[in-house]
């Protein structure tokens, strides 16, 4: 009989490199299509004004051109994961500088965006709001006028320009704060972050001869585009065929729409195919980016390091539409608390429109940003006590069985053995020699992220000759899903990963998959997978007690593919059971199964929420981080000279796709330390390149980036498995900001913490921001 | 591409073959490859050589596809991605990165793997360090780099 190891928990090669070492992995940009057009988008120079009108017959006259849309050839649908609020362009009025006000499909690209700028649009211009400050100041001019009138998919606070207010509270904060020995408070701020993936967004729409749109887009989720797109354009989803091609990253920016609404308002007008790719100017400049957050926080402790209570009050700029904005404002709150027992919290915020492009999800959402304000206060008062700050996490660390902020069960916690990880390999703050003009500093953080969140589900079908196709509808957007799903599958049905596929996502053919997203794939999907595989074995053993005439319970499957009675040396392979139930009875093998996460979040006995976006939302993962920063002193340059990252993943399915998730996450957010953030130059993004956006590269980042994968099993993950997707980013600006004050003795409380900003600190000897 | 009067033929060799293009005095090279020739494995991350996507071999050395005028590559021996492995055979390089994890997304896979090609051309053992200098003009928003690096270390056969 064939056997085989498991290979859940082996570091497999990714089921796609090949095609993506040999350059023959098809992108958005690489598709084509008999008679295609090509689409450019014009787009508004204002940040607030009102559209008295176009033309467009200097455009139309160019030769090549094939059709030009405008905002009068939209009626009023809108789209929104949170709130509808956001056409597919803009009609009536442009909220930022960057929004679509008119599309164009030509012959060729060139064409098209020649005619694009050709197109008039005469303007009323408005006065705008480009802080969050402005937008909420008395009289402030309304970046959506009907926001009342909005569908809104949860209780949204809004008033003027805010779109959400968010409370979550736990204890007795202010009687606990006169009890504390200690409290510090600070504000914090942090920046806008690009995603850059290194894909621009794009998408290719073609209408069949029925009318059935087929769209292929960069996306997280066929099942959102759909969504989207149809939302947006008012038509019914039975209408609309979603498919992926390779997607070249996404960390956020292709969960929800980006110009798929555009391009199949194209391709039904044109009745031509049309695909348009946005140029990386064009991408910075209306996809989406990370929510810029300023931060009050006040953290108190008893003299022996005990926290006894926080508070934390944030304001979000949610840019010209809601988005994701709701879910990041709300998500950051439930984190602000941090992996503590602090048994006294309240934490609230305000997410408001400002004249910007949006802001939405992106890797961490929302928890990177109050962990640099969070873990910087539990330093400062390990500092302030004479404690040792690893040792004050770990006597403050959130004990197995206890419930997170808000009362949800935490099932798995391997918190303090990701703290203990990273102390013992990195030989926690060992002195090294320092080189003349150089201060060295080590600093610590710790965090949890959830991965979960909403429906999922899968299908696992039997073939003829008893190999399986996978089908979950989940996007691969690069982490490896495809992979670890297939390891997930392959050992439930105890097979060779070889003897399963896994499909394309593709609306018509997957069951639903609500995205790539919330860390969720492995555990979520995973447990559909599991759950599939787990009805064909039940299936298999049926079709196989008929074939034996023997009790179902009396037979096993074996590895290799084999269905046998227990205890006995024959065996019949998969092979057979899969011709017996094509050929002869029951009919062909297929395994389904469907869930939706639903463990609540809140637990109204211990906390009180308001204006929460989501009620049920997922597992529990935990990291510690250890680096070593190198500060320049005489150019105030920080550099990250070594970093031990320890991640409690449940189960790593396949440790290398694991360890990439760690590093890649890792060095994102050493970016969103260092050097990475969008500037406004008035209303206009002033870097909308990448020779002015600086994101880390293969120089910039240390080399030992050490990976220490704990596994403290889910309960209900699939082989015990949770997420890993984001928590690796989320501690890293607090870990080099800790670091930073270890060598210079002064904290960094804004994001990035640039050559500047670090001198500044070193000269001001404490008072800088 | 527009073809209009100012369009000239330009005879370029690509993984040893001849293809007469037509190309105007701003044609790039990506261009060509990605819309002229179907040779989509080079990407359009930013067209403004910064992101190294596009990274194509002229004469075994790393350029950007989206910096080169086509009509200032004839008469240059062009390596792009699809001119690499033989049949299913995967050159060392792509074994090295298929071994190591180094693709994550793929986007920027191409421009890295001929990178590493024309550094092990004329460094056969790079060490980390010659590695991570001879990769920094490529850019990758998944994978960290490290494993990127481990994988050309590894091709080379050194440490």
């Amino acid at each position: 009989m064939n056997t085989y190891a498991s290979q859940v928990g082996q570091s497999i090669p990714k089921v796609d490199v090949r095609a993506k070492v040999t350059g023959r992995a098809a992108y958005i940009a690489d598709l084509s299509r008999p008679g295609m057009l090509h689409g450019a988008v014009l787009q508004s120079p204002h940040a607030h004004a009102r559209i008295l009108g176009y033309d467009t017959s200097k455009a139309l006259a160019v030769p090549g051109v094939r059709c030009v849309l405008t905002g009068a050839d939209f009626t009023e649908h809108f789209m929104g994961p949170f709130i509808k609020d956001e056409g597919p362009i803009a009609i009536g009025k442009v909220r930022y500088v960057g929004e679509p006000v008119a599309v164009v499909a030509a012959d060729d690209e060139p064409t098209a965006r020649r005619a694009a700028r050709l197109i008039e649009v005469a303007y009323e211009e408005l006065p705008a709001v480009l802080t969050p400050e402005e937008a909420l100041a008395p009289g402030a001019p309304l970046v959506h006028e009907h926001l009342d009138s909005y569908v809104k998919v949860f209780d949204a606070k809004c008033e003027g320009n805010q779109f959400s207010y968010t409370e979550l509270a736990e204890g007795d904060v202010e009687r606990a704060f006169a009890e504390c020995d200690i409290v510090v408070e600070g504000t914090y701020e942090t920046q806008a972050q690009y995603h850059l993936s290194l894909e621009p967004c794009g998408a290719l729409a073609e209408v069949d001869a029925n009318g059935r749109v087929h769209l292929w887009s960069a996306n997280q989720s066929v099942f959102r585009v759909q969504a989207n797109v149809c939302e947006s354009l008012g038509l019914p989803m039975s209408r609309l065929h979603s498919m992926t091609p390779t997607v070249g990253a996404g960390f956020g920016n292709k969960m929800e729409a980006h110009i798929q609404p555009l391009v199949v308002a194209l391709a039904l007008a044109a009745q031509r195919p049309v695909k348009m790719i946005l140029s990386r100017e064009e991408d910075f400049e209306m996809v989406r980016a990370r929510h810029p957050f300023k931060i009050r926080i006040r953290t108190g402790a008893r003299k022996d390091g005990t926290l006894l209570a926080r508070e934390v009050e944030t304001l979000l700029d949610g840019g010209a539409y809601a988005d994701d904005s709701p879910g990041v404002l709300g998500y950051s709150l439930l984190m602000a608390r941090g992996p503590y027992s602090i048994p006294n919290t309240r934490c609230f915020g305000r997410v408001v429109y400002t004249n910007k492009m949006r802001f939405g999800a992106f890797r961490g959402f929302g928890n990177g940003q109050v962990a640099f304000a969070g873990e910087q206060q539990i330093d400062e008062i390990a500092h302030r006590l004479g404690i040792d700050p690893l040792d004050m996490r770990l006597r403050n660390a959130l004990r197995p069985g206890e419930p997170w902020f808000g009362g949800q069960q935490v099932n798995s916690n391997g918190l303090a053995e990701c703290l203990e990880a990273v102390r013992e390999r990195s030989g926690w703050k060992r002195p090294r020699p320092s080189r003349p003009g150089v201060k060295l500093g080590y600093g610590v953080s710790a965090c949890a992220h959830v991965g979960g969140l909403l429906a999922t589900s899968a299908i696992v079908r039997m073939l003829e000759d008893g190999t399986f196709v996978l089908n979950t509808g989940a996007t691969d957007i690069g982490q490896g899903s495809d992979t670890v799903l297939s390891q997930i599958c392959a050992d439930s049905l105890r097979v060779p990963v070889a003897n399963v596929v896994c499909a394309t996502p593709d609306t018509d053919g997957s069951p639903y998959n609500w995205g790539t997203t919330a860390s969720r794939v492995t555990y979520t999907t995973g447990r559909a997978v599991a759950g599939a595989a787990g009805e064909v074995v039940r299936q298999i053993k049926e079709a196989a007690a008929e074939m034996l005439t023997c009790p179902v319970d009396a037979l096993e499957v074996r590895d290799g593919g084999f269905v046998a009675v227990t205890g006995s040396n024959t065996a019949l392979p998969y092979g057979a059971v899969a011709g017996f139930t094509h050929w002869a009875s029951r009919g062909p093998i297929v395994g389904a199964k469907s869930l939706i996460y639903d463990s609540p979040t809140i637990d109204p006995k211990r906390a009180v929420a308001v204006g929460l976006p989501f009620s049920r939302i997922g597992v529990f993962s935990f990291n510690a981080l250890v680096v070593e920063v190198e500060i320049d002193e005489v150019t105030g340059k920080m550099s990250v000279t070594r970093a031990w990252s320890a991640n409690d993943v449940g189960r790593a399915i396949n440790p290398r796709l694991v360890e990439g998730q760690i590093e890649g996450g890792f060095v994102q957010g050493l970016g969103f330390a260092l050097t990475e953030e969008l500037v406004w130059d008035g209303p206009r993004l002033s870097n909308p390149t990448l020779m002015d956006y600086k994101a880390p590269g293969a120089a910039d980042v240390p080399y030992e980036i050490h990976t220490i994968i704990v596994e403290h099993p889910e309960p209900d993950g699939p082989f015990g498995a949770k997420g890993v997707g984001e928590i690796s980013l989320v501690g890293v600006p607090a870990a080099i900001a800790n670091a930073a004050f270890d060598a210079m003795g002064t904290r960094l409380r804004k994001l990035p913490m640039t050559p500047e900003r670090v001198l500044g600190a070193m000269l001001d000897d404490g008072a800088a921001d | 591409m527009t073809m209009d009067q100012t369009m000239a033929t330009v005879s370029l060799r690509i993984n040893d073959v001849e293809h007469a293009v037509p190309a105007d005095g701003r044609t790039t090279l990506l261009e060509v490859l990605r819309e002229t020739l179907g040779l989509t494995g080079a990407k359009r991350g930013c067209n403004q050589g910064v992101c190294g996507a596009c990274t194509v071999l002229l004469d075994g050395r790393p350029v950007r596809g989206c910096l080169m005028l086509a009509a200032a590559c004839a008469g240059h021996d062009i390596t792009t991605i699809e001119g690499l492995a033989e049949g299913n055979d995967l050159t060392p390089v792509q074994e090295a990165f298929v071994e190591h994890g180094a693709v994550q997304c793929g986007f920027c896979t191409s421009g890295m793997v001929l990178t590493a090609t024309a550094l092990l051309k004329e460094t056969p053992h790079p060490n980390v360090a010659a590695a991570r200098a001879a990769m920094s003009g490529n850019l990758c928003r998944c994978s960290g780099y490290r494993k990127i690096i481990d994988a050309v270390v590894a091709a080379g056969g050194a440490r």
